[in-house]
């Protein structure tokens, strides 16, 4: 009664089938979610537990041979037929993989010459491989021997992807097939584009996919850095922001949109060639030097700052934008009419004994060897005129760019003030500083004020204040904030600190697990709103008039958990943290004229916290008291160093020799006082403060005159 | 039926159980009552095809089944029981059959199957699903997905159902914000699904409050913060309503409580997910809808249920002294005798035989006897043979104009399907399209069904004047053409349980089969006492392994 039935094509027609493992209610979440994540494990039954014992016997018996076999170094065909037989009950059976790489190996070795042979061996590896993985398809041996034949040259790459989308349509985000695709594309020459297109088409048949959007910014971060055609950031990324927004819009609560929107944010945020973004002595800019040991107390009552130095040297800071390499005298010029700077030293200041830093210093003569009379120096600096400043990512600087700034030197006056002890209470006026003065002071060059990202940023927070309810989306908007802020050419227009501050205390309220993240970037925000123009820097600035008006800022009492915007305050001689909640001095390293240093009321929890002070050649006061040295027995951060024992450094020095169990016991203190040039220290109200680390610390800061405000010598 | 060769005697003649017709509830009947393994039972059908008012058929017989008129019952002459003639009453009117290009028809005359009830398409998750599953009828049926579904409105735009995660992320029409909305809304109904279903936990948070459940779902839409465009996505593509919520004073009585909505949405959602080769929410039956009838039948006839097509019954048979039920004559001049008895809704007793019957009779007849229409709705059917598809690259689709949408006295939903070649009911290039509403009298619900051709469909145009109106309106080209029009009104009769005599439902007015199914299920229970339908028997059906492992083949 149904004439003509077979004149239609039926494409795959939908048999009803009871799927049970479907059967549970999980409508909206994605297809390979339920089938791969969040399932329980059922407990085994009796029956099922004996069937395990038996294969593990066999399985037990089988490693037995094949160990025996491969320690014999047999490869014979029954050998390796017994090694796939291994590798198919359990694919994790790494040295059975190696086996058959050496088999494989063995045989290639005496029958180079036959191709016939060398396809059918290596075509009967990929099957092993596919036996295995359809055992377990996570299994890193077998996916590693895949990747191991096909480097053997086999021709079959092309089959490869085609095999991958069957796979990965099976379980999309399995991240290995995704890191076998990369793999096997890199083989192919298949092109980025197509791929970032087979990345559109996963995400848009499930975005919860994040391997997908994960491989779409690698694909992109590609394409962008070469500037391949119609890849352009100003064209893409908002593109893209489009893209995600459907995703993160559509499921507030699914993370992988929310990654991939960070990752855009850091894109339009960041650009990828080095910036110079700021230097001392800044461009414009007019310093005074003076030298030697009478720097303190200058007997000149002007109002003038003076920064001397008893190193006769000054350091010139440059700041990037970016960790940089190769920053040398062939890539700075600097012509002065300082004698004894022909061949300047630059060295990256950082943490980690690396050749990248964001900052780099070299030190400038100035102490001449006749008397010195005022005068006037030029000095100019020029920047990037030759190639070899390069980001960690490998782009070169390539604006060159270079600055001018004069150096009066001043007479020394000799007296001895080593008696002097500064107090952080006394001895401050507010600095009545021009703006004009300050603007030389914390002079940006923002080169990177592009349109289009101020562009993209101001939409983004639009849109964003919608999902402002959730902690995801306040987390985004302050990010967001905290984007324009960073790239808006005057820092004050337009940007809401106080939005931003706002958003962050909600969130260490309604988020306290991550309540430390939040408390930093609240307090990276506090400090870029301090910083954020001179009016509001200028509130924070004094000048201590004991040390010739040294320019001092009081960061205290803000809460600070963490020290940012350090590049705008390169100028700072003094600089009062105390009453914060700091709980490591990292970021400070770039403040090189810093010389006094109250950290006093913080949480500090041991000496390797203050490990960035080392890089300080100018710090002579240091106030460590009320802090939490010393209370924790097992401190963390310690492993961070390397061990004591390793570093038989220490045993050749001279204090380390005489004081062995001393330094043993205190061996963070050391390694960080022993490069300090301290004159005056403050370690009270610690728990490590007492009658013996009072009698170690001048062992090893032999320079020191006052320690918790008694006088050391007479 | 003079052209008809002679019957055949039927042996046994005495049976439990006579059903007559073979729409879906009484195949389900038979499938079940036969399943059951306790009960004979004999199933007729007047007609030369399976499926009854739920039939697919080409366009001849579908055009002659909808003008059939109720035939003369030959004369009975019997001794020993009272007979009471039955007649066929038709189901239809206002029939009107347009043929625009006869040529096309003729030349794919045989590669019509054309839904009797559309449009007619079934949730994944929808209850007959189940029963197919459970019966095993499933194994003579396949399905395919419809595609898309749409809301449309006069101007012509037809916009997607964001009715999934995924659909809610590609639609192109939806601002950011209402798609978080949506999201959230459904992810709500979710969470209230998830939490109902641990049910009784008095520590699980009620998402929805009581009051909340009992209040009209529109107004708890509101309540969410939907705006007026996903409200009615949400009411009339997604929940599939038919009438105008919007006016609750007006139409009191069709106001949907949320409960209800929530049931709705849950039947939606469900079906989404349910089988992994399906994509979407619907699905439709390869050859038609007629295909799923004939799949019971089928299961019955595994089961012991004797088949016997084109045979009318022609008068039942009441035992003289009683007046109780006893069996019916069949066309053919045997007498078959049974238990029960279940008919076809359009059959009833013969105006003329009425009076002369007692009370007592009357009362085992009961069902059979015409009342007042206790539903004063009928569901106005449009099929439109079209070539073109009412969207582009899009085969198998489903469009709902909402109430007011395509004019403003328009009261009820006006539902459209379109199937295309890949499901075996036209030859390729071609659409069936249906369109369907419920309406309270014909004109009414003809008005709305014509209105929704005219906004998705090209008429005819004469040759002389072709030319013209192609250059004059661009967009008018990529419209479909209607080649086959069919136009009726289908009375709304509901099934009864009556003791001896009962009768099975009409096709109704929703896309789905799931009041059909009900009323079925009802009845077999009614019919059978409290047996199971259906005992888990089927489970031929391989599970799918669930380990981590996925195939691969080169």
């Amino acid at each position: 009664m149904k004439p003509d039935r077979n004149k239609f094509s039926i494409e795959e027609p939908l048999s009803l089938s009871l799927d049970r493992s479907r059967d549970d209610f999980q409508p909206l979440s994605s297809t390979s979610e339920r089938k791969m994540h969040g399932r329980p494990r059922k407990a085994y039954k009796p029956e099922e537990e004996a069937a395990s014992a038996s294969k593990a016997a066999k399985l037990r018996s089988l490693q037995t041979q094949f160990m025996s076999i491969h320690h014999h170094k047999i490869y014979t065909k029954e050998a390796i037929d017994l090694s796939r037989k291994l590798l198919e009950i359990n694919p994790e059976a790494y040295t059975a993989w190696n086996y058959r790489k050496l088999a494989v190996e063995d045989t290639l070795s005496r029958e180079e010459s036959n191709q016939d042979l060398v396809k059918s061996i290596l075509d009967e590896e990929l099957k092993v491989v596919e036996s295995a993985l359809r055992q377990n398809f996570k299994s890193y041996g077998a996916w590693h021997h895949r990747k191991w034949v096909l480097s053997k040259g086999h021709s079959s790459v092309g089959n490869e992807l085609r095999l991958l989308d069957k796979f990965q349509s099976l379980d999309s985000r399995n991240f290995h097939a995704w890191n076998y695709r990369r793999f096997a594309v890199e083989l192919t020459n298949r092109s980025k584009q197509d791929e970032l297109k087979y990345t559109e088409d996963m995400i848009s048949k499930d975005f919860s996919n994040y391997s997908a959007w994960h491989n779409r910014s690698v694909l992109l971060s590609s394409l962008l850095a070469r500037k391949a055609e119609g890849f352009t950031p100003n064209e893409k990324i908002p593109e893209e922001y489009k893209l995600v927004h459907d995703a993160i819009f559509t499921d507030e609560d699914d993370q992988s949109g929310w990654f991939y929107h960070l990752w855009l944010l850091d894109q339009t945020v960041n650009v990828e060639t080095p910036l110079l973004t700021s230097s001392w002595p800044s461009h414009g800019s007019c310093i005074n030097l003076s030298g030697g040991d009478g720097c303190l107390n200058d007997s000149s009552s002007s109002k003038l700052t003076t920064f001397c130095s008893d190193l006769g040297s000054f350091p010139l800071i440059l700041y990037f934008d970016q960790p940089v390499s190769g920053v040398s005298s062939s890539t700075v010029a600097v012509d002065s009419e300082l004698r004894g700077n022909e061949d300047l030293v630059w060295e990256p200041v950082s943490n980690k004994n690396s050749r990248v830093s964001c900052v780099w210093v070299a030190r400038l003569n100035y102490m001449s060897s006749e008397p010195c009379f005022p005068k006037e120096y030029k000095v100019k600096v020029r920047i990037g005129n030759s190639p070899g400043i390069v980001s960690s990512r490998g782009c070169n600087f390539s604006t060159p760019y270079e600055f001018v700034f004069t150096a009066h030197v001043h007479d020394t006056v000799r007296e001895d003030s080593q008696e002097v002890i500064v107090s952080w209470t006394d001895g401050f006026d507010i600095w009545d500083a021009q703006s004009k003065d300050l603007n030389f002071l914390v002079n940006l060059d923002q080169q990177m004020g592009l349109k289009w990202r101020q562009e993209a940023i101001e939409e983004e927070i639009e849109l964003f204040r919608a999902l402002s309810d959730s902690k995801i989306g306040k987390l985004t908007l302050a990010r967001l904030l905290m984007a324009k802020a960073m790239i808006s050419e005057n820092g004050v227009k337009g940007v809401h600190y106080e939005e931003i501050l706002e958003l962050y205390s909600d969130l260490m309220v309604l988020d306290s697990s991550h309540y430390r993240y939040y408390k930093d970037e609240h307090s990276v925000a506090l400090l870029h709103k301090v910083t954020s123009s001179t009016e509001s820097l200028s509130r924070y600035l004094f000048q201590y008039r004991d040390i010739n008006n040294s320019i001092c800022l009081r960061l205290n009492n803000l809460s600070l958990s963490r020290i940012a915007s350090v590049e705008k305050l390169l100028f700072v001689q003094m600089l009062d943290l105390s009453h914060n909640e700091l709980h490591s001095t990292e970021g400070l390293e770039a403040m090189q004229l810093i010389s006094c240093l109250n950290l006093s009321h913080n949480r500090i929890r041991s000496f390797s916290a203050l490990d960035s002070l080392r890089h300080l050649k100018q710090l002579r006061v240091l106030d460590v008291s009320h802090n939490n040295i010393g209370e924790h027995s097992v401190d963390t951060t310690r492993y961070l160093c390397s061990s004591p024992l390793s570093n038989s450094e220490w045993t050749e020095d001279e204090v380390g020799r005489q004081m062995t169990s001393l330094v043993t016991k205190y061996w963070d203190a050391y390694f960080v006082l022993r490069d300090l040039d301290l004159k005056q220290l403050d370690i009270a109200g610690n728990v490590i403060a007492g009658d013996e680390f009072s009698s170690f610390v001048p062992q090893v800061v032999p320079k020191l005159v006052w320690l918790d405000g008694q006088k050391l010598r007479s | 039926m003079s052209d008809l060769p002679p019957y055949p005697p039927l042996d046994p003649t005495t049976y439990d159980l006579i059903i007559v017709g073979t729409g879906v509830p009484s195949s389900i009947l038979a499938a079940a009552a036969s399943s059951s393994g306790s009960s004979s039972v004999l199933h007729l059908d007047p007609n030369p095809f399976y499926g009854s008012h739920f039939a697919s058929l080409s366009l001849p017989d579908l055009t002659s089944f909808l003008n059939s008129n109720s035939l003369p019952p030959p004369p009975s002459n019997t001794h020993d029981f009272l007979s009471v003639d039955l007649v066929n009453r038709s189901l239809y009117s206002s029939v009107e059959i347009s043929t625009f290009e006869p040529e096309t028809l003729e030349q794919h005359s045989r590669t019509f199957n054309i839904d009797l009830c559309g449009p007619r398409a079934v949730f994944c998750a929808d209850e007959s699903i189940n029963l197919m599953l459970k019966s095993g009828s499933n194994n003579y049926v396949e399905f395919k997905s419809v595609d898309a579904s749409f809301v449309g409105d006069s101007s012509g735009d037809l916009r997607n159902v964001p009715d999934s995660r995924g659909a809610i992320f590609k639609d192109k029409g939806l601002t950011l914000l209402e798609k978080n909305q949506l999201m959230k809304f459904f992810k709500l109904v979710q969470t209230h699904l998830a939490s109902s279903s641990t049910e009784h936990d008095q520590t699980a948070v009620k998402v929805m409050s009581e009051e909340d459940m009992e209040s009209p779902f529109v107004e708890f839409l509101s309540k969410m913060r939907l705006p007026q465009k996903i409200k009615s996505i949400i009411l009339y593509g997604i929940a599939m309503l038919d009438h105008d919520q919007d006016n609750i004073e007006e139409t009191c009585e069709h106001v949907l409580k949320t409960k209800e909505g929530i049931d709705r949405l849950a039947l939606y959602i469900t079906s989404i997910s349910r089988f992994s080769n399906a994509h979407g929410a619907l699905m439709y039956p390869m050859y038609g809808q007629g295909e799923l009838p004939q799949a019971f039948c089928r299961r019955a006839a595994v089961k012991g249920c004797i088949y016997v097509l084109r045979m009318p019954v022609t008068s039942l048979l009441l035992d003289k002294e009683t007046g109780g039920y006893k069996g019916v004559r069949l066309a053919s001049g045997q007498e078959i005798f049974s238990q029960k008895l279940v008919l076809d809704p359009s059959i009833t007793v013969g105006v003329e035989s009425l009076p002369s019957l007692t009370d007592q009779q009357k009362e085992t007849l009961r069902v059979l006897v015409p009342k007042a229409v206790s539903s004063k709705e009928k569901i106005a059917r449009g099929i439109c043979i079209i070539r073109g598809s009412v969207k582009a690259d899009i085969s198998n689709a489903l469009v709902v104009y909402p109430p007011k949408s395509l004019f403003p006295e328009q009261l009820t939903a006006v539902r459209v399907l379109q199937l295309g070649s890949g499901l075996a009911v036209c030859p390729p290039d071609i659409h069936a399209l249906y369109l369907s509403t419920v309406c309270g009298d014909d004109n009414q619900g003809k008005t709305a069904v014509l209105s929704a051709i005219s906004t998705l469909i090209r008429p005819q145009v004469p040759e002389d004047l072709q030319t013209d109106s192609i250059a004059e309106n661009d967009t008018a080209v990529t419209k479909p053409v209607v080649i086959w029009r069919a136009l009726y009104v289908q009375e709304l009769v509901k099934g009864e349980f009556g003791g001896e005599i009962s009768s099975t439902s009409s096709p109704d007015g929703n896309l789905n089969y799931n009041e059909i199914v009900e009323s079925a299920m009802k009845l077999y229970e009614q019919l059978m006492g409290n047996k199971e339908l259906f005992k888990e028997e089927t489970e031929n059906t391989a599970e799918e392994d669930d380990g981590d492992g996925v195939e691969i083949e080169d």
